[in-house]
């Protein structure tokens, strides 16, 4: 059994199982109401893959209307709702339980509207992150949120999770990107929060919804801000015989006034993986090597990169290099973007995702690697080193239960140091249920009641993801 | 006038109101009372002696203050460090006509972003944690110190902007930027307002960072201007000022205006210095798509005299003006709400919000869930009661 446990099913939902699917079918019909059990099994678990659970059923809606009509009849019936997009999440966002119906969005997948005098695109929620991108490059735009997961990711799971990415450090996370949304409440009613202008009325209701990880409501559409792209765009490498010296050197850059697009961080154990999966060149024999990526015309350019330059030397680089062409430029970021990928070629792991004051940052690496010799385990990092966004990935054999139960403690003692230091449990990945039961070192008892108290607004009954976010302990509805 | 010393006895004070269910008026220095519904509290509490910067890492682009800080303090400090407020907190007392200094916990509260919201984000986006006594007289903390937090629901956003209904700030977090090397200002004359909303989308819509697109009309026989500015290293705003004037060339000649035009230029235009008098005449703040920007005034315009500047590059419509005991409610309400957008009314006497709507009226949904929530926050009702919406 895993750490984190989760709450027993609901037998009288199990009972009652075949008259909930014919209910799910009688709203959308036979075809897009999954019930064999190889085919739910393909949505037991998502990118935290040491949990699996196969749901009740799985429901694939076409429209906000049918999402309505589900979640009204689920919620009549008593039902628990899982909302999921592409099943990307890392802190196991999207796992089912198996009293649970999930509700995928995988077919709410259209572009609605493109408009590029207002600088707006309206999509469906269920599209990828990647595609808005892809619709709108043509014309130089782009939308700025970009998750590593980013090519099967959705916005509807990166509004759950508030997800970030690399180039958030310029361009902010989603909730800073998303303008507007439509939700599906639990009882069924369908509301339009924000729009396709700048700020909504009244309270922040969208903000409040964007990162409340599908436990508020179902989002079925979107409007979120396009970006013109910069002129240009160019990543360098830099490489350091300490992580003091690279973290001190991001300190000086940002000091010196300028915020690069980017500042990506890698160890020596992220580096060799990476580099041997996508031939990035990247230098093998540093132990910290930073992506700094900066934007705008060639003189812009060569002027940012000079000033960069003249701040790095007094930290001693052993490797200055800057990408030298196009090809270049994709290799490095292709290391970068597949590194979580290529790190699970060579094995387990578990992918953490603390932040902490970038001040703090040789004193929390040092620590981090002791915590997880501590438990006999080898631990990668690879992370957003501009906002101090950390993914230490912890190599386990998922094989070895004992060897997963240690990898879950050492992460969980990652957390706690990270907010003991002044950061926070997770930047960009969300709670889920990886984080669960770690809310009470971040956050007091009043502060979590008050939490659930907005939880139990928008849903009552607590069918909406409830197992996720808070523990299971100390809940108003018994989970 | 209650001013509590520290955050132990302002929790006291919200407590000892909400067990007697007194209602509370929150201010900082109450420059920006004539903000939302007049209330009808007996009871001022003030966040004024709650002072002093808590936390400043320049290198970490953050900062803390207590509420009650000013902020001139706050701006001169971070001067100091060559950075700033990138969103540009905006000064009401112009167009309010009110004295005071203005807080910190104000800034966060009602959500002020001035013209370079556009690149830079709102305060609620630069806002990454708070410390605040819920109505109930419970410290809560929310976010941090660090920009990127996802643990649990972001009350941070939420409570931005939420004008002191729902919990009093203590303390708030910003992250702040760099200051710019320098900044340059493009000037167009003599567009309409629908030219220089397409000028403003293909400034916005190009690859030249530009962080501020405001235009003000024609009025009074002097002819329009359309403004675009652009900072960042010397070198760069040159390259882009040539650049974007290039761009723009379809519209007409471009003035250039130099660093320190440009910087109280843009001043004016973040605190609508243009509009503020007379302090008798209504004013609204529109929030549309950009390109909806010039039908609302058109509206507002075949109704009344009115005056207006457009920000944000025609997403954000101040208009002065709105006769009658509705102050154009019904007029501006009827012109956004067949584009879709919201409109404020920002200034007018106490009479006419009290008869009507300041803020756009919500759905039936939203209200009921804005309802809930302001009960889970303040369940006695006791803080700012009504100054957003009745019974809110």
């Amino acid at each position: 059994m895993s750490a984190v446990a989760m709450p027993p099913p609901d037998l009288t939902i199990l009972a009652r199982r075949s008259e909930i699917i014919v209910g799910l079918r009688e709203i959308l019909g036979g075809l897009h109401v999954i019930e064999s059990e190889d085919e739910r099994r393909a949505y037991e678990t998502d990118a935290l893959t040491a949990y699996r659970v196969i749901p009740l059923a799985v429901v694939l809606p076409g429209s906000t209307e049918e999402v309505a009509s589900v979640l009204k009849y689920l919620a009549g019936a008593g039902v628990k709702v899982v909302a999921r997009g592409a099943g990307t999440s890392l802190s196991g966002g999207a796992l089912p339980s198996q009293d649970c119906v999930v509700v995928g969005l995988a077919r709410l997948n259209r572009i609605l509207a493109i408009d590029y005098e207002n600088r707006v695109a309206r999509v469906e929620a269920g599209v990828t992150n990647i595609n808005i991108t892809n619709a709108v490059s043509g014309c130089g735009f782009f939308y700025a949120p970009d998750p590593s997961s980013q090519l099967a990711c959705t916005i509807a799971g990166n509004i759950a999770m508030n997800s970030g990415g690399a180039h958030c450090l310029k361009y902010g996370v989603t909730t800073n990107n998303v303008l507007g949304v439509r939700m599906v409440l639990i009882d069924g009613t369908v509301i339009d929060l924000g729009g396709a202008h700048l700020d909504a009325p009244g309270l922040d209701l969208l903000g409040l919804v964007v990162g409340s990880e599908g436990q508020f409501g179902i989002v079925t559409e979107a409007t979120v801000r396009i970006l013109r792209a910069a002129e240009g765009a160019r990543p360098m490498l830099m490489g350091f015989d300490s992580p003091a010296d690279a973290g001190a050197c991001v300190a000086a850059i940002i000091a010196s006034g300028i915020i690069p697009v980017a500042i990506e961080y890698m160890d020596r154990p992220a580096i060799k993986v990476c580099e041997a999966f996508a031939k990035a060149g990247y230098p093998l024999d540093v132990e910290a090597l930073l992506i700094v990526e900066v934007e705008g015309s060639e003189a812009e350019i060569v002027d940012l990169i000079a000033r960069i330059r003249r701040t790095a030397e007094a930290f001693h680089p052993r490797v200055m290099r800057v990408s030298r062409s196009e090809a270049e430029s994709a290799a490095i970021w292709k290391g970068r973007k597949a590194a979580f990928g290529a790190m699970g070629r060579i094995a387990d792991y578990l992918c953490m995702d603390g932040v902490i004051p970038t001040g703090r940052l040789p004193e929390v690496l040092t620590r981090v690697g002791e915590i997880c010799a501590g438990h006999g385990l080898a631990v990668a990092n690879i992370f957003h080193a501009g906002d101090g966004n950390l993914h230490p990935l912890i190599l386990f054999n998922a094989n070895d239960e004992d060897e997963l139960r240690k990898a879950e403690t050492a992460g969980a003692e990652i957390l706690k140091l990270c907010v003991e230091v002044g950061g926070c449990l997770t930047g960009e990945h969300g709670v889920g249920i990886e984080k669960r039961d770690l809310m009470p070192f971040q956050f007091s008892p009043a502060e979590l009641a008050l939490q659930m108290q907005i939880k139990n607004v928008f849903d009552p009954a607590w069918l909406l993801n409830p197992a996720k976010v808070f523990p299971l302990e100390g809940r108003p509805v018994v989970a | 006038m209650l001013t509590p010393a520290d955050e132990p006895h302002l929790a006291a004070v919200v407590a000892d109101a909400a067990a007697r269910k007194a209602p509370l008026a929150i201010a900082g220095s109450g420059t920006r009372s004539g903000l939302g519904r007049p209330m009808q509290t007996a009871t001022t509490v003030s966040t004024l002696l709650l002072t002093g910067v808590t936390l400043y890492e320049p290198a970490e682009l953050v900062l803390s203050a207590r509420a009650g800080t000013p902020l001139r303090e706050i701006e001169t400090l971070l001067a100091g460090n060559r950075q700033r407020l990138a969103f540009e907190p905006m000064d009401h007392r112009g167009i309010y006509g009110s004295s005071g200094t203005p807080t910190i916990g104000a800034v966060a509260a009602a959500n002020l972003s001035g013209p370079r919201r556009i690149q830079a984000g709102a305060a609620r986006d630069n806002l990454i944690g708070l410390r605040a006594i819920t109505g109930d007289g419970k410290v809560i903390k929310a976010g941090g110190r660090v920009t990127k937090n996802v643990a649990g629901y972001d009350l941070v956003k939420f409570l931005a902007g939420s004008l002191g209904t729902l919990a009093v700030l203590s303390e708030v977090t910003f992250k702040v930027q760099p200051e710019p090397e320098t900044e340059a200002t493009l000037a167009i004359t003599g567009l309409a307002d629908k030219q220089a909303i397409a000028a403003m989308a293909a400034a916005l819509g190009s690859p030249y960072s530009v962080t501020g697109a405001a235009h003000a009309p024609a009025d009074e026989g002097e002819p329009g201007r359309t403004y675009f500015r652009l900072d960042g290293f010397e070198a760069s705003v040159a390259h882009r000022v040539d650049s974007l004037r290039a761009a723009l060339s379809d519209f007409g000649p471009a003035d250039l205006l130099g660093p320190a035009t440009s910087a109280s230029l843009w001043l004016t235009i973040l605190d609508v210095d243009g509009l503020s008098a007379p302090l008798g005449t209504p004013i609204w703040r529109v929030s549309v798509r950009p390109g909806d920007g010039p039908q609302v005034v058109a509206a507002a315009q075949a109704a009344f005299p009115a005056r207006v500047l457009y920000d944000w590059g025609g997403g954000l419509v101040w208009i002065a003006g709105g006769e009658g005991s509705d102050a154009g409610a019904a007029v501006i309400r009827a012109a956004v709400g067949a584009v879709g957008g919201h409109a404020t009314l920002v200034r007018a006497a106490d009479a006419v919000r009290n008869a009507v709507e300041v803020f756009e009226p919500l759905a039936p949904p939203l209200m009921d869930l804005t309802r809930k929530l302001k009960a889970t926050f303040d369940p006695a009702g006791i803080l700012n009661p009504g100054r957003m919406y009745a019974g809110v």
